[in-house]
């Protein structure tokens, strides 16, 4: 992924309206996201542009995500631990 | 050097709760306005909001916005100015029922009106007894209230720049405000948005603290532009605490957790509560359960390697209970913490949770300036301002209130002051970009200089040491030299990416311009202050029976002022002249 779209994809992982998903999905943009496939990235983008009430259920394990190839992306943010901020 | 200029007859940054309720006032009257957001309005913090808005409606019980009044200076400590505490309490029903009208999925009792829940410090009949007065939208209210705000707007056509920072003011030498200076993230394109008049709803600066339940976004930009612009701020010393955060990721676990039955323990596995409030025990109010935390932290009986948090048991709750009373704590500790709060105890701190300070104004949004006059052309509403209605500590659900009343009547005090006006707008000063783009330039041209990420922890570390929930005169006098030393390394931040488009590192390093304005004026105010109030507290101003509380009326009934420029003080007088009814008269505050 180019410089600006990656770039654009960290303000929108870590400028989110819950707390919970600035660092989840932060941590994940800087340790998972470059070992993931290209069609893994897109699928990221497509849920890092979900609104947060929407996205945190599928992540905290208190809704089933129906899309299947979501849903790996998702199993990965699930097993994700964040223990410190930034 | 000269930037594109923009022009609208208002200009408003933020579209969170208060942004966007200013916004529809502006829009529907037919005023080309311009709201500008960092982020996608709905993407505002305002969605994390969970418990409720207040408002008298009495759907469940009698009440009275005389009532929340009462409960709402005293919450305060009586710092809140009682005419803008009348004004909020008063137009509660109306904005929450026009909230209704716009859409917002309020819960519902069997006759179809709208639910109503007790929450803490909310009381009927001049705090005889709890009352139902907070409505919600299950446990999404702030998303609710912020997507019917949002659709409002889209209906009224309100011109939205989305993932545009604001960076500066736009004053002239009277001192009025003529807008803003922004830069486009997309583009790195910086940009004059020159307005008849600008409102200020930023929202919180929560993320100064090395510990807080707010997202990343709280960066105090507002409070930066008007610190630099040479606006005071008033009362940055209370911010309030929220016993229990995550440790470490500072991610909110709810007072439901407690009320379920949870425990705070210290590392013998005390149930130290018993011992600081007998009665009430873990269910004590937020402030009373912060100080004993960090006093069994401070006197060594910290859990952890570091000794540095306290646990939440819930160990003994049945399995069920948890899964089924206390949705998502579970995946929030394993995720946060590293902990099945099944099998162990979650480990906790006092989280930095809402700022009660912020940009002085009245009760009609306008900004007021050290003499008491207006700041032409300047409003502010929500978090980022101080009407002051939270005075020295919040009551839960008042603050989504506060972006209604306030968003809505800085939109109608624009509409008013706009009439007098001249249609023209005032002709922008020649040089007015020039600080901003020396700034800028700075930035770009900064060799040998600090690193953001790490200034920002020195910075965000040295307020939880020293100017946390329970404050110290010897620690508070070194924060204020330590967070001047902070100060220059933010002077001299260093990016190594000097692109113009969706450069992050950048905007990242903006945003700790204005960190660093909201902790000076923290440590400072808060070292200044020698007395305890609301969630203010000192240790060498402890209770005692000439001072209950260690609250000190005589010196210290009054706001204070901290401005930029040598970072001097001023105070000014607690406003304690309500608009229709007699003065809530000062009483020592206890529940
Ligand atoms: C976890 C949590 C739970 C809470 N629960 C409750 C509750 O139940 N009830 C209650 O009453 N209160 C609650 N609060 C407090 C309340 O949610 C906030 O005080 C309130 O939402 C702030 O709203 P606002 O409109 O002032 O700002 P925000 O909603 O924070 O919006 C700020 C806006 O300003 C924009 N912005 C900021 N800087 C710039 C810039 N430089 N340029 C352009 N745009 C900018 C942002 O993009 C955003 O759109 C809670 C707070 C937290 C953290």
């Amino acid at each position: 992924m180019e410089r600006e779209a990656l770039n654009r994809l960290q303000w929108r992982c870590t400028r989110r309206a819950l707390l919970e998903l600035d660092l989840i999905l932060g941590k994940f943009l800087a340790e998972e996201f470059p070992g993931l496939s290209e069609d893994d990235k897109q699928v990221f983008a497509v849920l890092a542009d979900m609104e947060d009430h929407d996205l945190w259920p599928l992540v905290n394990g208190t809704e089933e995500c129906e899309d299947a190839r979501q849903a790996a992306v998702v199993a990965m943010l699930r097993k994700s631990e964040v223990r410190r901020p930034q | 050097m000269s930037i594109p200029v923009r022009k609208y007859d208002a200009v408003i940054v933020g579209a969170g709760g208060a942004g966007l309720r200013a916004a529809i006032q502006l829009s529907e009257a037919g005023l080309k306005t311009a709201v500008l957001s960092k982020v996608f309005p709905t993407r505002s913090h305002t969605v994390a909001a969970q418990g409720g808005v207040s408002a008298s409606l009495g759907n469940s019980e009698q009440d009275h916005w005389h009532w929340h009044m009462y409960d709402t200076v005293k919450g305060s400590d009586w710092l809140g100015d009682q005419d803008a505490i009348e004004f909020m309490c008063r137009k509660a029903p109306e904005v929450v029922v026009e909230l209704e009208h716009f859409g917002m999925p309020f819960d519902r009792t069997d006759e179809g009106k709208i639910y109503q829940r007790p929450f803490g410090g909310h009381m009927s009949n001049f705090g005889e007894k709890p009352v139902r007065r907070a409505c919600a939208a299950a446990d999404r209210t702030g998303h609710a209230m912020l997507h019917a705000l949002y659709q409002r707007n889209v209906r009224a056509q309100t011109q939205f720049f989305v993932e545009w920072m604001a960076l500066d003011l736009i004053r002239d030498e009277e001192g009025q405000v003529l807008g803003v200076i922004a830069l486009e993230m997309e583009t790195g394109e910086v940009v004059a948005f020159h307005a008849k008049a600008t409102i200020f709803a930023t929202g919180g600066a929560g993320r100064i603290f090395y510990s807080s339940t707010n997202a990343f976004i709280n960066t105090g930009d507002g409070l930066g532009m008007a610190a630099r612009a040479g606006i005071q701020l008033e009362d940055m010393e209370f911010w309030q605490f929220h016993p229990t955060g995550v440790a470490g990721a500072g991610v909110l676990i709810t007072e439901g957790v407690r009320g379920e039955g949870g425990i705070l323990r210290n590392s013998a596995g005390e149930r130290f509560m018993e011992r600081y409030a007998p009665n009430a025990k873990d269910l004590a109010s937020r402030d009373v359960v912060s100080r004993a935390m960090v006093t069994e932290i401070n006197e060594g009986r910290g859990c952890g390697p570091n000794k540095d948090f306290v646990t939440l048991d819930i160990t003994h709750l049945p399995p069920e209970t948890i899964m089924k009373r206390l949705p998502g704590i579970r995946e929030i500790s394993i995720q946060f913490a590293g902990i099945d709060p099944i099998k162990a105890p979650i480990p906790v701190v006092p989280t930095c949770h809402y700022q009660m300070g912020g940009i002085p104004t009245n009760y009609k949004g306008q900004v007021i300036n050290d003499t008491g006059a207006t700041v032409t052309g300047f409003y502010a509403a929500g978090e980022c301002a101080c009407a002051s209605v939270h005075g020295a500590n919040r009551l839960g659900t008042n603050s989504l209130l506060d972006l209604l009343v306030f968003g809505k009547s800085s939109g109608d005090t624009v509409i008013e002051d706009m009439a007098s006006m001249p249609k023209a707008h005032k002709e922008l000063p020649a040089n007015f970009a020039d600080k901003t783009l020396a700034r800028l330039a700075r930035l770009e041209n900064q060799t040998n200089g600090s690193s953001v990420n790490d200034t920002r922890l020195a910075m965000q570390r040295t307020m939880q040491n020293h100017c946390g929930v329970f404050r110290f005169k010897d620690k508070l006098e070194e924060g204020v030299q330590k967070i001047l030393e902070i100060e220059k390394q933010v002077a001299i931040t260093e990016i190594k990416d000097k692109s113009k488009v969706w450069n992050t590192a950048r905007v990242e390093a903006l945003e700790l311009d204005n960190l660093i304005e909201v902790a000076k004026a923290t440590m400072i105010c808060a070292n200044a202050r020698k007395e305890s109030r609301g969630a203010h507290v000192r240790d060498d101003a402890p209770d005692t029976p000439e001072m209950p509380n260690g609250r000190n009326d005589k010196e210290w009934h009054k706001h204070t002022l901290w401005q930029r420029d040598g970072n001097k003080l001023s105070y000014k007088p607690v406003n304690m002249t309500p608009l229709s009814v007699e003065t809530i008269a000062l009483k020592t505050r206890s529940y």
